[in-house]
């Protein structure tokens, strides 16, 4: 069923994604691309005393990897640099193998019927390409297929 | 199924020839397959499966090369589609026809070997907006050898080129016109023979890149007065990897040869090496031979139905298919051309093609959603990307009506 994989918090972060806006003060930037579907991504990042205190992002792109940055912002915030490396990790688990879903993904394991479709499996993991090159203090552009 | 039966085209048997298509006979998550990716790759009849099967199974050895009787059979073979080829395109000789991996590698073949013998600093390349990345790179990469320019000839908002504007783009300096005879990311049919012939007006030469016009219309490449023509097999309802150029005589005979190796030479010594004739001074190294078996398969195959019926189809399904696609809200057709084969881009107000090819997956519709490989023409209408639906004459208004209804379901998730 198409919709396990376009479920209804899905829907709503591609259609009203939160923390889409530039942001001035962010000491971390990155941007991202896919060059497979054209979408991009620029993703700004506060961190202070090693804790993520604003995300945003803005961009263009699918519901699929809207909806993924948009909730990626979401669930950054209040986190550590370490446990932003331990999300991604895990959020990479959940669309690339068949590991029993983690309950530390909290609201990103709606993204979880993505791995039944690996050609989209790209589009939800732009945004936190974007963040481990903003986290690793990279000035390049991230693309989807250097990795 | 009598409804399968084109009108159009009296005597065009659409029911059977799906038959002659087993990859079509089959169900996608659980629906039947539609199959509207032609423009990326055709489906391949059991007449060109079988032909490279009894290749493999009967015929099997390499060409040129031996004297033994499979060595002859296949060497036969394969170059029979030369022959059949020249006959395709109404080449003046089999010489003028180099067998090369596809188109990209056609155009590749002409840029190294032609491009870095005449081309000089100063010297000016004429594309087009909407040429695929094969037909824009290639050039690009030359002129930042030699220190050239490339000049883009732009398109309007229908994607039709301005001609005034190639016009003032020809000068004393161009010495080379490469332009796609139909678009395959707007399905745009270019004027080539007026383009070729506006070239000539200033001595440059005029490539063609026929990769998505020989499926869909007859070529005449002594009609067109092209120089180069290029455009891969497996578009063509062949195999991948074979593809042909055609090329003038006097051009072929004074370029250097393109790669070193078996088959190109006549004499090796290490003090120095003396080159085939025409066209084996192109084909270096042992080819694809089951390649250019099938591509042979499939010109008999297309000629079989005939060039005028399978556009006279094609258009219907063309005209068909944009009616029913005018009348759903929020959908804007990408490439609008006066002249179009049968290719539908299009993009629907706030949702991405990626969504939109996804969800027609799942309903068995196979689409294509990107920038076709052709970036600056999505940049030139302000798309990131599209749906493109493009059609081939085992097309059918049944499954038009599919992808309509695949629109309704997608509208249905994402509005």
């Amino acid at each position: 069923m198409v919709e396990d994989l376009y479920q209804e918090v899905i829907l709503d972060h591609s259609k009203r994604p939160r923390n889409c806006h530039p942001m001035e003060d962010a000491n971390r930037k990155a941007e991202g691309y896919n060059p497979l579907c054209g979408d991009r991504l620029k993703l700004y990042i506060k961190i202070e005393n090693d804790t993520v205190t604003d995300a945003s992002f803005v961009g263009s792109g699918c519901a699929i990897s809207t909806a993924s940055a948009s909730l990626m912002t979401e669930s950054l915030k209040g986190k550590s640099r370490q446990e932003a490396i331990k999300l991604l990790d895990r959020f990479h688990d959940l669309l690339t193998t068949d590991t029993p879903v983690s309950q530390d993904l909290g609201k990103l394991v709606v993204f979880c019927g993505v791995r039944d479709y690996p050609a989209r499996v790209k589009c939800a993991t732009l945004a936190w390409h974007t963040l481990k090159s903003a986290l690793n203090g990279s000035a390049e552009p991230v693309s989807t297929e250097t990795e | 199924m009598s409804t399968l039966t084109s009108a159009v085209a009296p005597g065009f048997d659409v029911a059977r020839i799906r038959e002659d298509f087993p990859v079509l006979k089959q169900c996608i998550h659980g629906k039947p397959l539609v199959y509207l990716d032609n423009a990326a790759t055709a489906q391949k009849p059991f007449a060109v499966i079988d032909a490279i099967r009894k290749f493999h199974e009967v015929d099997c050895a390499n060409i040129h090369r031996g004297v033994h009787e499979l060595s002859q059979r296949s060497t036969a073979a394969y170059e029979e589609t030369r022959g059949k080829v020249k006959h395709f395109i109404n080449a003046r000789s089999k010489n003028e026809l180099i067998f090369v991996r596809g188109t990209t590698e056609g155009i590749n073949l002409v840029a190294s070997s032609w491009g870095r013998k005449n081309i000089k600093a100063g010297d000016e390349i004429v594309i087009s907006a909407l040429e695929h990345h094969s037909n824009i790179v290639p050039w690009q990469m030359l002129c930042e050898e030699k220190g050239a320019r490339l000049r883009v000839i732009p398109i309007d908002d229908r994607g039709d080129l301005i001609l005034e504007e190639y016009e003032k783009l020809l000068g004393p300096r161009t010495r080379m016109v490469a332009v796609a005879h139909v678009s395959n990311a707007l399905g745009t049919i270019n004027p080539v023979r007026r383009v070729i012939e506006m070239a000539h007006q200033q001595g440059a030469l005029a490539l063609i890149d026929g990769a998505q016009a020989v499926p869909h219309l007859t070529v005449d490449v002594q009609a067109l007065d092209a120089d180069f023509y290029a455009f891969s097999g497996h578009k063509l309802f062949g195999p991948t990897g074979i593809g042909i150029l055609y090329g003038k005589t006097r051009l072929l005979n004074a370029m250097p040869p393109y790669q070193g190796g078996g088959d190109m030479i006549r004499t090796v010594t290490f003090e120095k090496t003396t080159y085939n004739d025409l066209p084996y001074k192109f084909e270096a190294g042992t080819p694809n031979i089951a390649g250019g078996i099938g591509l042979g398969a499939a010109l008999d195959y297309v000629t079989r139905i005939g060039l005028d019926k399978i556009a006279a189809h094609e258009h219907d399904l063309l005209l068909y298919a944009t009616e029913a696609l005018a009348r759903i809200p929020g959908l804007r057709l990408i490439g609008t051309a006066r002249e179009k084969a049968a290719v539908l881009s299009f993009v629907i107000e706030g949702i991405h093609p990626h969504d939109i090819g996804t969800v027609l997956d799942r309903e068995g519709v196979a689409v294509r959603t990107g920038h076709h490989c052709a970036q600056p023409v999505m940049d030139w209408f302000h798309v990131p990307a599209t749906t493109r639906a493009s059609l081939a004459f085992y097309n059918t208004r049944q499954e038009i009506d599919a992808l309509i209804a695949g629109l309704a379901k997608v509208k249905e998730i994402f509005s």
